[in-house]
């Protein structure tokens, strides 16, 4: 029993982080710029291929394709916001929907010919691999580095944005523009780093759960209802928002596939119905 | 003279266009050649450009002229449009490919009403060639190869076992039929687990199943990501080291192993074709398809492709390049031939495959490339879903 409940909470646990990791930027994006970012999956998905590519390609170790791919992916997503997203901020949700979900429809098709139908797998950093004993169970060290870097993003990203400078014109540009401009914050920077960070933190939360959710080109649309999912129930725009909601949704859907196998996708789905009846703009959200 | 010189050209050219028209036998294609599926469209093309290129582009005089659509996704009513497209504007005399079972199901219909013969070349559900007389199949069943696997079960001494399939209609048809298999061999079945279709976090169900302590697990995966993530999965959590052994079916297809890597290793597979398959004709298919397409890592799903087109040919060879559908599926009914795979027969009462089934394990080949080592054959297996010997 006490074994079952420790199970439940390692691997329920390293799951919820996978999610917050992929899904913050995704929150970010739509409660701080107020855009519906449906290519947010294709970001994850081109981290790790990526990532792949520089270590099998140029022989890089594991750790420094990470941080090329999570890198390259921010300043690739500079361009897109610049040149494409931002002509959409002022325009109807359908609108953002359409260009974005386009954008994603593209992005499959460029890594279907770049990197083939297939699964591409990704080398893990060494510290990142084998199993330890903890209470003769032995749990693969791989989640218990995914739980410790989603703790670290979510250190960091609460220092960002709730307590530092850059945090405070962040919320200046998006509480209101025009004042903020005025007061001779640069908008236009802020929100392409918004987004840029956005898009790195998608980088880096398909890297570090690339063994659970394999990266193949429709990746990006395979997860994605999952990951809406999850920001739909922690509120768009809350760091701690999407945090929690990770881990109830994390922890729902492990626990049933060690109790009820047949039935966890559907108690993933029924927690977020469940959730959105009694709180309609998530567990944090505030009304718009 | 000149009226005769005139006659003659009239003649002569009469002559050159009947013929013509009666050289080129169409053959209709319907593959995955885009999309997400695309990877087994290309292995298809790969492996029907080898087989022409060994044995040539013409049967007896007539020249065979394959058309391939591209059906990038599960679409049974696309399927359709496609073989009538085929039947009536390109006048082919013979369908094939299809990958997925709703589609060969639709298109199944259009066969049986045009009388035009069709060889699938993968959909694997038993039932269909019932749909009609005009069907045939070049891959497999999941009876025909789950069965196997739990003889094989048996024959090494595992008496516990925990399933894991994907919960879907492949995943439940090849539970049942290890299942019976296994208990009907005096095997005991500890736990049933079906994983939504979907999962890709197998990490739970290692656990589940580590602490269950059976000698083996069976797993039937979709192929894709939850197949990768069941073996990553089963590496992880270290059932290997605990002695639990993984029995399977078409888990460890080449085209995955590479990323795999050494977590394959050691994986027990029953299946009907590995293409480390030690024969000079298989070599020889391996060595052409490299050559047609280099990029492409020939796999189970291509030796499809290139016995659809073996049966085919030999139809075509039987009607002399008429259409004549019946007279075409008469004379393929109880055709042996050797395939790249080993001996194969086609059951004249049910149209089904029948052939070797191999156990394979994962081992390094001498340059270090991992493959499917084929370790023993349980001999020619009939589909085990249809056939009366297990109903």
């Amino acid at each position: 029993m006490l074994q079952l409940a420790a199970n439940i909470v390692v691997d329920g646990f390293a799951y919820a982080m996978i999610l917050f990791m992929i899904t913050v930027g995704l929150s970010m994006t739509m409660g701080l710029m107020r855009i519906v970012n449906l290519a947010h999956g294709a970001f994850a998905m081109f981290g790790g291929f990526i990532a792949a590519m520089v270590t099998t390609k140029l022989g890089a170790s594991p750790l420094v394709g990470m941080l090329i791919a999570i890198l390259a992916v921010a300043i690739a997503s500079v361009p897109v916001e610049r040149w494409l997203i931002r002509r959409f901020y002022r325009r109807p949700e359908l609108d953002q929907m359409l260009v974005t979900i386009g954008v994603m429809f593209v992005l499959i098709a460029c890594a279907n010919l770049m990197f083939g139908s297939a699964i591409t797998a990704l080398a893990l950093p060494s510290f990142m691999t084998g199993g330890i004993d903890v209470f003769g169970r032995s749990i693969p060290v791989h989640r218990i580095a995914v739980a410790i870097l989603g703790l670290i993003v979510l250190a960091a990203l609460w220092l960002a944005i709730e307590q530092s400078s850059i945090g405070i014109r962040v919320r200046a540009a998006v509480d209101n523009a025009p004042i903020a401009q005025a007061m001779g914050i640069n908008t236009p920077r802020i929100y392409a780093m918004t987004f840029a960070a956005g898009a790195g933190l998608a980088a880096l939360g398909g890297i570090a759960g690339a063994e659970l959710l394999p990266m193949e080109p429709t990746y990006a649309s395979k997860y994605l209802v999952t990951f809406l999912a999850v920001v739909a129930v922690g509120g768009h725009g809350t760091i701690f928002g999407s945090f929690m909601a990770a881990l109830l949704l994390g922890l729902v859907e492990t626990s049933t596939k060690y109790l009820v196998p047949q039935l966890s996708s559907v108690a993933f789905f029924l927690t977020m119905f469940l959730v959105l009846l009694v709180r309609p703009h998530g567990l944090f959200g505030r009304h718009a | 003279m000149k009226q005769s010189l005139y006659a003659g050209a009239l003649a002569l050219g009469l002559f050159l266009s009947t013929t013509a028209l009666a050289d080129v036998v169409k053959v209709g294609l319907i593959a995955p050649l885009s999309g997400p599926y695309s990877m087994n469209g290309k292995i298809w093309e790969a492996a029907a450009k080898a087989y022409q290129k060994i044995h040539g582009t013409t049967v007896a005089g007539h020249t065979v002229q394959i058309v391939w659509k591209d059906l990038a996704d599960i679409n049974p009513a696309q399927a359709k449009a496609y073989a009538q497209e085929l039947i009536i504007k390109e006048k082919v005399q013979y369908l094939g490919g299809l990958y997925f079972t709703p589609d060969a199901l639709s298109v199944a219909a259009v066969a049986d009403e045009a009388q035009v013969p069709t060889v699938i070349f993968n959909a694997a559900t038993s039932s269909i060639l019932d749909k009609s007389p005009y069907l045939l199949r070049t891959s497999y069943t999941l009876p025909q190869v789950s069965v196997p696997a739990a003889k094989h079960a048996l024959e090494t001494k595992v008496g516990t076992v925990v399933t894991l399939v994907s919960d879907y209609g492949p995943g439940i048809d090849s539970e049942n039929a290890f299942v019976k298999t296994f208990v009907a061999g005096g095997g005991k079945v500890l736990e049933q687990i079906r994983a939504p279709l979907k999962t890709t976090d197998f990490g739970p169900f290692m656990q589940k199943i580590k602490a269950a302590k059976p000698d083996a697990m069976f797993v039937f995966g979709p192929g894709g990501p939850p197949t990768y993530a069941i073996i990553k999965a089963y590496s992880e959590a270290g059932l290997k080291q605990a002695g639990i052994r993984f029995i399977g079916t078409g888990e460890t297809s080449e085209v995955d192993l590479p990323g795999f890597g050494d977590a394959a290793l050691g994986l027990e597979t029953t299946l009907h074709y590995s293409p480390a398959h030690p024969s000079e004709m298989n070599q020889r298919f391996i060595s052409t398809a490299s050559q047609e397409a280099p990029s492409v890592i020939m796999n189970a799903v291509g030796i499809g492709a290139y016995d659809g087109l073996a049966v085919i040919y030999k139809m075509i060879e039987a009607t002399n390049g008429k259409r004549d559908g019946g007279k075409a599926i008469a004379a393929v009914k109880g055709w042996e031939w050797e395939s790249p795979r080993g001996p194969v027969k086609i059951d004249p009462t049910s149209r089904e495959l029948v052939q070797n089934v191999y156990l394979r394990i994962v081992d390094k080949d001498a340059s270090g490339k991992l493959r499917n080592n084929e370790m023993k054959s349980f001999g020619m297996q009939p589909d085990h879903g249809r056939s009366p010997a297990l109903k």
